[in-house]
């Protein structure tokens, strides 16, 4: 248990870190690394929670796909960072006030609960031999189909829309017209043109 | 002893970065996006936290689906600010005010 708590401080720690990183670093890749950090921290914090699958998935899909299309478009753009960064410090303070008298009441409404003498209440401890996936796949395949064949649409949606976003048609460029090849015949191509035959001289 | 109330200050503390962020980087675009995502993964902590709380899973099948919005999401805004980028070679959101009437 002890272990546990220490374990959950220091990578709670990392964490708030790595996403003051994300929030005040100057270059837009030192930004996307830190929210790589931030999400691998987290499913360490999860996984601590005895959310298994959703550990894993973040890991598979945030860390290996989204980020990577963060990093990808990050690189391809080439942002002048400094102009971008122009008008940084005018809002800072305005915003740092912000986020600490939010951050200060939710934490007050958190703890409200111990303060007046409940202490933390502590997650139940799964059975034995409680399989999280296997609980989350039981409900997800019953109750939530509907939602999840939604949810794959949903991610057609995706393909097909950024697909069609970023597609374009560049002047210039040669390529085949397939049906005009295909439909085309025989005398198209070859003309016979009858002509005298010529005299020796 | 580790918690609820560990789990919802950690949700609470990204949130509130996330917003600061939004409010500080409100030039850039991308780091805009970035927000967001860390937005969404403040409000994943809050549904797994109370989804062990109550011992009830339908709170994690939830986080699986925002997951797939976020993925969706993610990748519909960086192809418009690759079409946005190719179109005024800046992603600067102070200049992006030709819908102004």
């Amino acid at each position: 248990m002890l272990f546990q708590a220490i374990l959950f401080y220091m990578v709670a720690a990392v964490l708030i870190g790595a996403s003051l990183g994300v929030v005040f670093s100057r270059n837009p890749v030192h930004a996307v690394m830190f929210l790589v950090l931030a999400f691998f921290q987290s499913a360490i914090l999860w996984l601590l929670a005895e959310a298994e699958f959703l550990a894993i998935v973040l890991v598979l899909v945030y860390v290996g796909a989204v980020m990577v299309l963060f990093l990808f478009v990050v690189m391809m753009l080439d942002i002048n960072v400094e102009a971008v960064r122009r008008g940084l410090t005018r809002y800072a303070p305005l915003a740092i006030a912000v986020a600490l008298l939010m951050a200060v009441e939710l934490v007050q409404l958190i703890w409200l609960r111990s303060r007046l003498g409940g202490g933390p209440i502590a997650f139940d401890a799964y059975p034995e031999g409680y399989s999280n996936t296997k609980a989350l796949g039981a409900v997800l395949y019953t109750e939530h189909v509907y939602a999840f064949e939604i949810a794959a649409v949903i991610l057609l949606l995706a393909i097909v829309a950024a697909i069609t976003l970023t597609m374009r048609k560049r002047p210039g460029l040669k390529v085949q017209n397939i049906s005009k090849q295909v439909a085309v015949k025989s005398k198209d191509r070859l003309r016979v043109i009858k002509m005298d035959a010529e005299k020796k001289s | 002893m580790i918690g609820l109330q560990h789990y919802l200050t950690i949700s609470a503390m990204l949130f509130v970065l996330s917003i600061a962020g939004i409010i500080i980087n409100r030039r850039n675009l991308i780091l805009l996006l970035m927000c967001i995502e860390l937005m969404l993964l403040a409000v994943n902590f809050n549904f797994i936290a109370f989804s062990r709380h109550l011992g009830d899973d339908t709170g994690q099948v939830f986080v699986f689906f925002i997951l797939t919005v976020a993925a969706a999401e993610a990748a519909i805004g960086l192809a418009i600010l690759v079409v946005l980028f190719r179109n005024r070679h800046s992603i600067n959101v102070q200049e992006l005010n030709e819908m102004k009437g």
